[in-house]
This record gives structure tokens, sequence and C-alpha cells, in this order.
């Protein structure tokens, strides 16, 4: 298991398996945003309350989706980076935290543009909001922590020990709206239950998260890909594939 | 290097873990008291912090029993904060921490004993000196009540936390080292922040705060277990 696990996150591994899911995902992402666009925008009503207004949603909620779910697999990938010392792992860790940064921020600020019409706030100090707010603190510290230490290695495993750290906020900020009395509403979509909103707005809502996530798993391997063909300059695969394309030309 | 070990541990008498972590307690507490005068520093910085908000804002009584609370928590926030460097910075600068690093000790255990020592040089006057402050902000009895068992939870969970920050940061040469320390370890104190000062205005309000006690004694639990191991984790990586 493990020296499987070595080989397929060897940097030459990485790549080209990275590259195939960069190519599929990136086509999966065109599709999805373009269905799932005319869909939220177009193909679903309005709703009884809010108006048009709730098509903020469709940008919202798969963005704060995306915020805890890609500090999970920066923390993943830190354990391994932490325990293994895998390479691959520590170049996706890194390459997670400013993507998680902008959807946390994206969620924030989706739900302040929201909330306006909403509740009559730009934003309340409710413990969602917070929590959420506390991610986007925990992305820049994690970010800030890479950039003061020189040493990529180093870099790498003590912002790795933060982000574990900092996990704990994450079933916070998901339960917030049940432990606290929050101005936030709480979850419409649980796995166990049969979803409490019209169909149309469903489908949408779901082609969009899958967009969003599809869109995090190209961005995360192109960042990835890209800091491990810098780290691995030097080496022969890398040195043969440049010259290689070189010849082409 | 096993066998270097094995002759280590033949020809020396090792000390017991409890003795090795009193060991290190009583000498973190002996540097402490040899160097008593930095001792008042941050209870001075907490008592200004404190005393700036009545110069700032109002001296209205019913205005300061409000924002008491947050105020003294705040306070002790960042005192707690500017003393945390002092954990492990000189030991760094003369290496008595690599040191402590090859020791047989299992050094998540000595981490503790070093936070321990922290806790009571900083922490712990901190927590007597914040009814003072209550009274002269106005605070009711039974909020300085409810203020020290916070206190008495609340504190030591800071000294934990800010030994993982510490331990992650105390090898960087470069300037900012401080500024940096303080954007990990400010966003991991907010939930301490928030369930002490919110139990000590439940309490000024006369409602219930053993759901804030509690919560905050599970903190105090998951950060005894977890945040030594997560300190000694960063040493090794900050010293490597």
């Amino acid at each position: 298991m493990l020296a499987w696990l070595h080989r397929l996150a060897s940097p030459k591994r990485f790549h080209g398996l990275a590259g195939f899911f960069i190519t599929w995902c990136g086509w999966g992402a065109l599709v999805l945003f373009a269905s799932g666009l005319y869909y939220s925008l177009f193909n679903s009503p309005p709703d009884y309350q809010q108006g048009e207004s709730i098509r903020i949603m469709y940008i919202h909620v798969p963005a704060a989706w995306n915020s805890m779910f890609i500090y999970i697999t920066m923390a993943i990938a830190s354990l391994f980076v932490l325990v293994w010392r895998i390479k691959a792992a520590a170049a996706v860790a890194r390459a997670c935290a400013p993507l998680g940064a902008m959807f946390t921020f994206l969620a924030l600020a989706t739900g302040s543009l929201w909330g306006k019409p909403m509740w009559g706030a730009w934003w309340v100090w409710d413990a969602r909001l917070t929590s959420e707010l506390i991610l986007l603190f925990l992305y820049l510290g994690f970010m800030a922590l890479q950039s003061a230490i020189e040493d990529k290695d180093a870099a790498a495993r003590a912002a790795g020990v933060l982000a574990i750290v900092g996990i704990i906020n994450i079933p916070i900020i998901y339960y917030s709206v049940e432990w606290w009395n929050t101005l936030h509403q709480g979850a419409t979509i649980t796995l166990s239950e049969k979803p409490k909103m019209n169909m149309d707005m469903f489908i949408s809502l779901i082609l969009m998260s899958l967009a969003f996530k599809f869109y995090f798993v190209v961005a995360v391997l192109r960042k990835a890909r890209n800091e491990m063909l810098e780290r691995e300059q030097n080496s022969q695969w890398v040195k043969e594939m440049l010259g290689g394309s070189d010849e082409r030309k | 290097m096993n066998d270097v070990t094995n002759i280590a541990k033949t020809t020396a008498i090792e000390p017991s873990l409890g003795r090795a972590f009193m060991a290190m307690l009583g000498r973190d507490l002996t540097l402490a008291y040899r160097h008593r005068a930095q001792l008042a520093n941050p209870l001075v910085f907490f008592t200004i912090v404190v005393s700036l908000f009545p110069l700032g804002l109002n001296p209205d009584p019913d205005l300061l029993r409000t924002i008491a609370p947050g105020v003294i928590w705040v306070a002790a926030l960042l005192a707690a904060m500017l003393s945390l460097d002092s954990i492990f910075r000189s030991d760094f600068d003369d290496g008595t921490l690599e040191q402590i690093l090859l020791s047989p000790h299992p050094l998540s255990l000595l981490v503790l004993a070093k936070t321990l020592a922290h806790w009571l040089i900083t922490g712990l006057p901190l927590l007597l000196l914040a009814p003072v402050l209550g009274g002269l902000l106005d605070m009711s009895g039974e909020a300085l009540g409810v203020l020290m068992i916070t206190g008495a939870l609340g504190t030591p969970i800071l000294s934990l936390i800010g030994s993982i920050g510490v331990a992650l940061t105390v090898g960087l040469r470069s300037g900012g080292g401080g500024v940096l320390l303080s954007l990990l370890v400010l966003p991991l104190y907010i939930p301490v922040l928030i369930f002490a000062a919110n139990a000590v205005g439940n309490a000024a309000g006369g409602f219930e705060v053993t759901g804030q006690l509690a919560i905050l004694g599970s903190l105090l639990a998951l950060s005894v277990g977890l945040a030594p191991l997560a300190a000694a984790a960063a040493l090794r990586i900050s010293l490597n």
C-alpha cells in the first residue's frame, strides 16, 4: 500500500496523472458551468419570499461548501506530508490555500450581498458568519507561515501542523446553525432526507456545486503541477520532457 | 544509533518521567524568578489596555458594565499572546531547546511542562488581576465570580494553543515573527473569547452559564491532550 502510494505520488507519475484529471475535469467543469448557469439563471423559479435574489444562492452555497471541502483536502494533504513526506501532497496543500481563501471570501461576499436585501444588514455577528471568517483567517495564516519559512520542505510541514490544528473549526462552521440560534438559516439539504426545496432549484444547486468542485480540482492540480515542475526542474524527466517539446518546435 | 541509546540507558541512571516533568517545570519557574522584573510586563500591559477603554469611550458605568467582559477578555488575550514568545525563545537562542529535543523523554510531556510554567508565570497573575479590573469597570459580584471561573478554564487554553504557534515560528530568523505569531494564534483564540465573554455577559444579566463553562472545560481538556503533541511536532520541524 505504502509503496504503491509513493509510486503514485512520484513527481513524474503525479505529472501525468494530474494532466489526465486536468483535461477531463476541465471539460466537466465547462459543461457543468454552462448547464448550471442556464438552470440557475433561466430555468429555476424565483423564491416565493425572496424573489429573484434567491439566485445568489447558486453561487453562495457552492462556494461555502467548497471553502470547507478545500480546507479538509488541505488538512488531509498536510497529513500525508507530515507522515509520509510526499512531495506531491505538499504541492497540493500549498495550492489549496489561496483557492480555499478565494472561495471563503466569495462565500462571505455573496452572503453579504444576499444579507443586505434579506436581513437588512451587510454583516451580522452570527455564529456561522464568524466561524467562516475565522476560516478565512486560518487560510491566510497558512499562507503567511508558508511564505515566512524559506526551506520549502520545512515550510510545508510547519504549515501542515497549523492546517491540522485548524481543522477543529470545520465542524464548528458546519454545525454552527444547529448549535446556536442564528440568523443564518439551517441546512435545507442533507444526505439523509429528501431536499426540502423545489426540484429545479435543487438541480441548479447540485449542478453549480459540482461545477465548483470540478473547477477546484482543475485549478489545484494545475497549480500543484506547476510547482512540482519548478521544484524538479533539474531532474532528468523534466529535462527530457522539456527537451522533447523543444524539438517539436 | 540504537546502540548509543542502549549504552546511555545502561550507564546513566535515567530520571523517571514525573521527575523530568518536575525538573523542567522547576527550571522554567526558577528562570522566570531570576528575571522578576519582566514578569510584571504582561500585567502592566493588561491594565493599560483595559484602562484605555473608559478613557477612549465614555466613563458611563452602564456602558462600562456592558462592555467589561469583552474588554477584559480581549485585553487578556493580547497580553497572553505578547508573552508567548518567552516559552521557547531564550531556550532556542542558547541551544537548550536542541538538548531538550535530544532527551530520551517524550518531547510532548516536556513541552507540557514548559507550557504549564508559562501559564503559572503569565496566565495565573492575569487571572488574579482580572477581578480588580472588573471592579473598576463596575462589574457585579456574580459576574466577577464567573469571570474568575472562565479565566481559570480559559487562560490555560491560551498558553496551550500559543505553544503551538511559538513552536512553529521560533526558528524564523527574519523579523516579523511576532506579527506572524499573532496571525496564527489569534484565529484559534476566538472560540475561547466567544464562550468566555458570553458566559460573563450572561452571568451579569442573570442567565444560565453552565453551557458555556462546559464548552470551555471541554476545550481545555482537548487542548491539554492534543496541543503538546502538535507543539512537539512543530518544534521538531522548526529545529530540523
